[in-house]
């Protein structure tokens, strides 16, 4: 058990920069996610963490004692890997010793240890086999299995469900939320997939490109996103961008095409100015005492079955807009239909920066 | 390619068997000739059928030796070559592990020099540097010794450069997991590298083996005394036993005593052999 501070840790590579002044307190039994694009450093983070690679500047403390010149196994982690990194080797069950064995753990505890987590696993039945013997999602198992018999103070996770199929995936993304509930272990997890983020995590941290975009609940980050990257990173479908301009009055906005949508608050400060709005595609719906102000020319239809996805264009040469509408509807191209939008669900982006606008 | 047609078939066995001919014939004659006794070899034609001295030949040359010329029973032969040839493959095979080791594991000043200097080494093989590399085991006191014999032929490019290929192919989450257990350098190269190379390993020692079996020109140079002779060397002295007739019988069995351990290395090492040299997985 242990509370993790990240403060001001940066990470370059000679003269490139690769993460910026990370601050960051993890709280003791917390599962935080770190999710980005690709090539954001979020990997790299997380093995700052793990002692992997050094840290170029600040500090990485593991309950309360400062790990930066610490080796990894003196940091008192257990990290699952991306690609599982069993031993080849090694059956399941030296797999999982090997780490206790160089401890000097007793061999009676290492078994007693090595069975009660294969236990709660559900790995029992293959100790003895070679992790070649092995499908996927069972060597993610035992390399999970790995990490919890050493009962680390911090979990690592590097991207461990990427190389599982979907339908595993979301088995096993339910199993490691159960399991570090019933551990209540400091998580923290890397993912670039961010529905693992949002179910997963306490809280999340959204990286892009070395900064840190925005951190906090899975909920604030949906319903508030503190910049654009990070309004279109998180929903899937992702969000919808228009460029529009805010009325004269500050009470609509304008879009090009001639549609108009109203505002939750007062954004007469911000008037004439253009902005960038985000709309998700679950938040609009067809709304007929709408057909003054909004048209929505249908482009492309597709049957999810529980939801169709109208893909579209918004206003007379507007811009692409995707509407998801719960339950299957009979929709045909060309087809012309009013939309509207709860005011709140509403995001105003700043066009040149990204950030969030405020009334 | 794979065609069904019989007359494709019987040309490819035809092939093969005459090869199979040329190459089994004289080996067939060796054996025949361990066969008979040493009047029956001189005489004409020669026997292409067995005799009945198989036995009588066989603890002759084991234990006796060549009467006449005064050599050496080959059983004496046998063991040292043995002693060499093992001690040039575990030793090349040691020092490759651990300088290839080096070389990928741990980044120190010149790291690449070192490497093109052992890779430099491929254009020096011992007969090449046959005068001075006598002249250090000289000096060194090595003459007529297991060390003399096999120290020189001990330093490796060959085999350091394939396990240099072999451990970059060991993906780099393996140290960083064996890291994060705790695992020191050594630890890892003991519990990790070494087992994972254990085919690489098994096919390389077959082929240094052999190599080493079979060195003829350095244990001429650097043995003298007729205690430490090899038997690839030994069959040779036999050839030019004095003034009377080629001991047939006795040099086709020394040669077919000659033939068997490296045939039996590679028969009972054949399936890592292979696996060694084909398997990518790790």
């Amino acid at each position: 058990m242990a509370e993790i501070h990240l403060n001001k840790v940066s990470k370059s590579y000679g003269d490139v920069a690769v993460l910026h002044d990370i601050d960051w307190h993890i709280r003791d039994g917390e599962f935080v996610v770190i999710v980005g694009p690709s090539g954001c450093g979020k990997s790299t983070l997380l093995r700052m963490i793990a002692g992997l690679e050094k840290i170029t500047q600040g500090e990485a403390s593991i309950g309360n004692r400062v790990v930066n010149d610490l080796e990894p196994a003196e940091r008192d982690i257990a990290m699952v890997f991306q690609n599982y990194a069993l031993y080849p080797h090694m059956s399941v069950y030296n797999n999982m010793a090997y780490g206790l064995k160089i401890k000097g753990v007793p061999k009676d505890e290492i078994e007693r240890r090595v069975n009660r987590t294969a236990e709660i696993l559900e790995i029992g039945d293959y100790l003895k086999r070679s992790p070649r013997q092995l499908s996927g999602g069972q060597r993610q198992r035992v390399a999970m299995g790995r990490a919890i018999v050493r009962e680390p103070s911090v979990f690592l996770f590097d991207e461990p469900l990427s190389n599982l199929d979907a339908k595993l995936r979301v088995q096993m993304r339910l199993e490691i939320k159960k399991l570090q509930e019933r551990l209540g272990i400091t998580s923290v997890y890397v993912t670039h997939d961010q529905v693992e983020a949002m179910t997963l995590g306490h809280r999340l941290m959204v990286l892009n490109g070395g900064h840190v975009e925005q951190l906090g609940t899975p909920i604030e980050l949906y319903e508030r996103p503190a910049t654009a990257f990070v309004a279109g990173f998180i929903g899937s479908p992702s969000m919808n961008f228009l460029d529009a301009k805010i009325s004269e009055d500050g009470k609509e906005v304008e879009f090009p095409g001639g549609n108009t949508l109203s505002l939750a608050q007062d954004f007469s400060k911000h008037a004439n100015r253009p902005v960038n709005v985000g709309m998700r595609p679950e938040h609009l719906h067809v709304d007929d005492s709408n057909a003054e102000k909004t048209s929505h020319t249908v482009d492309v239809v597709e049957h999810l079955g529980a939801d169709t996805l109208v893909h579209g264009t918004f206003g007379n040469g507007g811009s692409d807009l995707t509407v998801r509408l719960s339950g299957i509807r009979t929709i045909g191209q060309g087809e012309v239909l009013p939309l509207s939008i709860d005011p709140k669900n509403m995001h105003l982006f700043d066009p040149d920066d990204g950030r969030r606008l405020e009334a | 390619m794979i065609e069904h047609r019989p007359i494709v078939t019987f040309v490819s066995h035809l092939v093969l068997i005459f090869g199979v001919a040329i190459i089994a014939f004289p080996i067939w004659i060796t054996f025949v000739a361990s066969t008979h006794e040493a009047a029956r070899m001189v005489q004409i034609p020669l026997p292409l059928l067995p005799g009945d001295q198989f036995f009588n030949n066989l603890e002759l040359t084991l234990f006796k030796g060549l009467e006449g010329a005064g050599a050496p029973p080959v059983g004496f032969m046998m063991v040292n070559s043995l002693i060499m040839a093992m001690m040039i493959a575990v030793g090349k095979i040691a020092i490759s592990l651990i300088s290839a080791f080096a070389i990928v594991y741990f980044k120190f000043p010149f790291r690449m020099g070192f490497f093109w200097m052992i890779f430099i080494t491929l254009m020096l093989p011992v007969e090449v540097r046959i005068l001075p590399t006598f002249e250090v085991v000289a000096n060194l006191g090595m003459l007529n010794t297991y060390w003399g014999l096999s120290v020189p032929l001990i330093a490796s490019a060959t085999a350091t450069f394939m396990f240099r290929q072999v451990f970059l192919t060991i993906p780099d989450e393996l140290l960083e997991a064996a890291r994060i257990d705790g695992a020191g350098p050594m630890r890892f190269f003991v519990d990790i590298l070494v087992p994972l190379s254990r085919t690489n390993i098994a096919a390389l020692f077959v082929i240094l083996f052999i190599y080493g079996w079979n060195q003829y020109l350095w244990p001429l140079l650097v043995t003298t005394d007729q205690s430490m002779y090899t038997v690839v060397m030994g069959i040779k002295q036999m050839l030019e036993a004095a003034e009377q007739s080629p001991d047939w019988h006795q040099i086709m069995m020394t040669s077919l005593l000659a033939m068997f351990p490296p045939v039996f290395v590679v028969i009972f090492m054949q399936r890592l052999f292979v696996r060694g040299l084909t398997e990518t997985e790790k």
